[in-house]
């Protein structure tokens, strides 16, 4: 089969080897992958499927508006909160409902806190064996280990030959017992693990670190929101009132000893981060700086909408300490201006996705958007319907829709963040990124690969770790200030509230660009339609056949073992996939929805 | 032969003492009392790590997420040291069929002798094909699984009831692992709640490793020692309803003084579940604690009751069926002078709650 290509400039070739990876694991939600390798082993077709859907928006649809945040944050437990902060942000401008400044900084703080836990969890639990060998971190010299620790990160308090030991005789009777539980059937003699045995040794010891850590960085969220994972929000502010030293302080949501918590575990994660993190990235970056497969889209097109308010009510991008835009064609001295209202801009494509439109050859606005699950495997797929071997991708092949901006394919997430900051010139992400090309003596262009996604996330969750301390600081300034409101609810009763009004939410997700738009009429939800950021990296080709994120970020990869998956884990974790997220859409109707067709 | 959980854990470099402790602590947790702290430490002692497939059907996560956050015991120790996790996508190394393989090795080796523990739910609907996992029906994993399992552990409420999925109208047919059609008849404990609190998960763990047998049940097939009371039972505000001092609205006085929130919504009345007894993330908090209505997380349908602000308007198991506001009765003429400071509240609440001002009596 001849080549073809793609008008986003990537060169399709089918005629090799076929590999399929499914499930893909190490991911929220279920995904399965296709590529078709040449002889050299290098990938020359993507094809990437979401393989879950829920309908969500069906479920919501005649809901009460105010709810709707507990079903949407239920779209993922791991970006746990950011769902339902869109949520009431979305009805929130809908109904033209503005929230007290406390109110901001606690869901900023909440909001930042789901990044530095998300991005640490990610990096350590979800993505280090793409770059760790477990195994061979049995072949180290503890005092080696420890003489690396202390050169790569000298405040870490962990760091002693001995430390090394112990954990290596834990990790070795482990391997030695025959159980080796989430490390079973891994790629342990896959050359594609580049480190030394002391640098995997080191980055094993912190990822059992790190899962005793990271349910401390999230307590922020249930000291404000009562429980984590899917702590509790409000339309109108935040549900936990404040009450410093009025009578029955001690049983309030937030008094003195509350704040005081929050405090150390916001000076706590940002040492973490800071002395485990950071270190461990640059540690494992220099090993693998050679590798720079996997840029994608992330050197051509890419998005961010923006978040973290400063001010509160005030979504301008002026305003937004997180960086908003668009860029198109790796022009990063233009960066456009993003609207989320323009019915021009933002448009959902079902040509390659298990939906049907009255016309595919069009796009919809989400305020318009209309879905219908249409199941259909391609004239070309082997198997069944319901034992499906190979995917044809010329036809319908994904539970994810294929979101545009401008007619673009985009990517969002970390990298499209600080990419988007880099271009803007904003000063924290600049010095980072420059910091950190400079540590790893790489060109700038290496930002735009695999690795540069997993630096990004690093960077990102230490600005995210130093911004929950500002917005401490001005909450308890505010507070000092007289100020403990902390929500408005002029408009909580519905029978204030306009007869028919539509709105949209926005935040960035830890994976990226998240946006809900929804409709109320008659005090209940019409219209309720997200778009999340797996549902731009994890989108399938569009009628112009242009590939996705996930798709081309695969490409002209070279794989060591194509029956080893190694090489496209490591890519497609570096995006953070989330299936859950990406894979629910509106029934019209809400009608039965249950029809299979197979050809 | 598969090493006991407690060579595991000496191997490993903890000492006596502390796994003294450990078992202690665990015995605390589960709320036994010190004196079966032996006992644990002994089945710790002389049992083999138990094999467990840990699978995803429709979810979000959240279980995993939460039993990550697990304060006592640690989740890397449950982990390392107490089960053998050989499946769990979220979080296990190989991926494709180097992943599905594990199924059928464990299957093999540990025939009637692993857990099968389900975090989410499987999709009748659309053939199946609404949850692929190796192209093809989750399903059709599922039921593999369960078929040569010892039991299963219904993780939260996707898997107990069909959660938020299978709110109307359930699109995909979102099924709870009790009612799958055709799977296994295998003993079945349902750790319902969204997601369970992370301690509890742990603990319903520890106690089937260290008893060799599920807690005690009750009928709907929840361990009792976590689910047989209402949130409202021993709820730390539960002395302002019995008083009849109500939150009237978010950020009011009574929301700073931290009163009742039956009045906003509150379903602990309802609700059965551990949170106002173990609290969530070692003790930390829980939704009321920190101001927000429970809204029965962990009840069977819980999204199909109205709105989570709505008020309850009957309260079962009092004594008497009744209206909790007559319950908090003696303190009605307080709350009267309350509601009246707050009249744009009062209003709210009364547009609201028409139909239910009619039978409240004189609370404003």
């Amino acid at each position: 089969m001849a080549t073809i290509q793609t008008p986003n400039g990537f060169n399709l070739d089918t005629s090799g080897q076929r590999v399929v990876v499914d499930p893909v694991t190490r991911i929220e939600g279920h995904m399965r992958c296709e590529v078709n390798v040449d002889e050299e082993n290098v990938i020359r077709n993507a094809v990437s499927t979401g393989t879950m859907w829920r309908g969500l928006e069906v479920i919501l649809k005649g809901r009460d508006p105010r709810d709707a945040w507990a079903f949407t944050q239920r779209i993922c437990g791991v970006c746990t909160g950011t769902h339902a902060l869109t949520s009431v942000r979305a009805v929130e401008d809908a109904l033209n409902i503005d929230i007290p400044e406390n109110a901001n900084s606690i869901r900023n703080i909440m909001q930042l806190s789901l990044q530095v836990h998300d991005h640490l969890v990610h990096f350590y639990h979800l993505h280090a064996l793409d770059w760790v060998n477990p195994v061979n971190a049995l072949k180290a010299d503890p005092k080696a280990t420890s003489e690396l620790q202390q050169t790569v990160s000298p405040h870490h308090p962990k760091s002693s030959p001995g430390y090394f030991r112990d954990v290596q005789n834990r990790l070795k009777k482990f391997v030695e017992s025959g159980q080796l539980g989430p490390f079973k059937n891994g790629y342990w003699t896959n050359p594609a693990y580049l480190l030394p045995p002391e640098a995997d040794l080191m980055a094993v010891t912190h990822y059992l670190e790190a899962l005793d850590f990271q349910k401390e960085i999230m307590t922020t969220r249930t000291i404000f929101g009562g429980k984590d994972t899917h702590p509790n929000w409000l339309v109108g502010g935040v549900p936990c009132a404040i009450n410093m030293d009025g009578d029955l302080a001690a049983g309030a949501p937030i008094n003195m000893d509350r704040l005081n918590y929050v405090s150390g575990v916001i000076d706590r994660s940002l040492e973490f981060v800071k002395n485990v993190y950071i270190p461990d990235l640059l540690a494992i970056a220099q090993f693998y700086k050679g590798w720079l497969y996997g840029g994608g889209l992330s050197g051509k097109s890419v998005l961010a909408y923006g978040d973290i308010p400063d001010k509160a009510n005030d979504y301008s991008a002026a305003n937004l300490m997180m960086p908003r835009g668009a860029i198109i064609d790796g022009n990063l001295k233009e960066v456009h201006e993003v609207d989320l209202r323009d019915p021009e801009q933002i448009q959902e494509y079902v040509p390659h996705s298990w939906y049907a439109y009255p016309d595919e050859k069009k796009g919809l606005h989400p305020w318009d958007g209309i879905t219908e699950p249409n199941y259909v495997l391609g004239a070309n797929a082997k198997g069944t319907s319901t034992n499906i071997v190979e995917l044809d991708e010329t036809a319908k092949y994904s539970w994810i829709k294929a979101p545009r901006w401008r007619g673009n394919a985009m990517e969002v997430g970390p990298l499209a963040r600080y990419v988007v900051g880099y271009a803007q010139g904003h000063e924290v992400i600049t010095e980072q990124i420059n910091r950190t090309l400079s540590v790893l003596d790489v060109p700038v262009d290496a930002l735009f690969s695999t690795l540069g996604r997993t630096a990004a996330r690093a960077l990102e969750c230490e600005w995210a770790a130093e911004m929950q301390r500002y917005f401490m600081d001005k909450l308890i300034a505010n507070i000092k200030a007289g100020d403990s409101a902390t929500a408005n609810v002029e408009k909580f009763d519905p029978e204030t509230w306009p007869t028919e009004v539509k709105g949209v939410g926005f935040t960035e997700a830890p994976r990226g660009a998240l946006a809900h738009w929804i409709r109320i009429k008659d005090t209940k939800i019409d219209n309720y339609q997200c778009v999340v950021p797996t549902t731009w990296n994890g989108s399938p080709r569009d009628n112009d056949g242009n590939i996705g994120a996930f798709e081309a970020s695969l490409m002209n990869t070279k794989v060591e073992r194509p029956e080893e998956p190694v090489e496209i884990l490591r890519t497609l974790h570096s995006f953070d996939p989330c299936l859950a997220c990406s894979t629910h859409v509106m029934g019209p109707d809400g009608e039965e929805l249950a029809e299979i067709k197979v050809r | 032969m598969t090493e006991t959980f407690y060579d595991v854990m000496r191997r490993q470099g903890i000492t006596r003492r502390s796994f003294l402790k450990f078992c202690s602590l665990t015995a605390a947790a589960l709320g036994l009392g010190p004196a079966f702290a032996p006992k644990i430490a002994e089945a710790m002692e002389t049992k083999p790590r138990i094999p467990v497939l840990w699978l995803h059907g429709l979810e979000c996560t959240c279980c995993s997420e939460s039993f990550i956050r697990s304060a006592h015991p640690l989740a890397k120790d449950v982990i390392l040291s107490m089960i053998s996790l050989d499946y769990d996508d979220t979080i296990m190394a190989a991926a494709g069929h180097q992943a599905e393989a594990i199924i059928d090795e464990t299957i093999q080796k540990y025939d009637g002798n692993y857990i099968l523990a389900c975090e989410g739910n499987p999709p009748l609907n659309q053939e199946g094909m609404s949850c692929i996992i190796a192209g093809k029906p989750y399903l059709e994993q599922l039921k593999k699984a369960a078929e040569h399992c010892k039991a299963i552990i219904s993780w939260g409420s996707c898997a107990s009831w069909g959660c938020v999925q299978a709110a109307r109208p359930n699109p995909t047919q979102a099924t709870p692992i009790h009612k799958v059609p055709g799977l296994a008849p295998k003993p079945i404990i349902k750790v319902p709640g969204c997601p369970p609190i992370a301690e509890v998960m742990t603990a319903v763990i520890t106690y089937i490793l260290t008893f060799e047998r599920f807690p005690e049940l009750d009928r709907q097939g929840r361990p009792k020692m976590f689910y047989s009371q209402r949130i409202h039972d021993k709820c730390y505000r539960r002395p302002h309803f019995d008083a009849g001092q109500f939150v009237e609205s978010f950020d009011d006085e009574g929301a700073r003084k931290g009163y009742c929130l039956y009045k906003v919504g509150c379903k602990g009345p309802t609700t059965y579940n551990a949170c106002s007894t173990v609290r969530w993330n070692g003790g930390l908090s829980f939704p009321i604690q920190s101001g927000h209505p429970c809204f029965g997380c962990s009840e069977d349908g819980f999204w199909d009751k109205g709105s989570f602000y709505d008020r309850l308007t009957k309260i079962h198991g009092f004594g008497i069926e009744e209206n909790a506001d007559r319950i908090g009765g003696t303190a009605a003429v307080v709350v009267g002078a309350a509601a009246a400071a707050h009249a744009a509240a009062s209003a709210v609440k009364r547009a609201r709650h028409k139909a239910d001002d009619s039978q409240k009596g004189g609370d404003n």
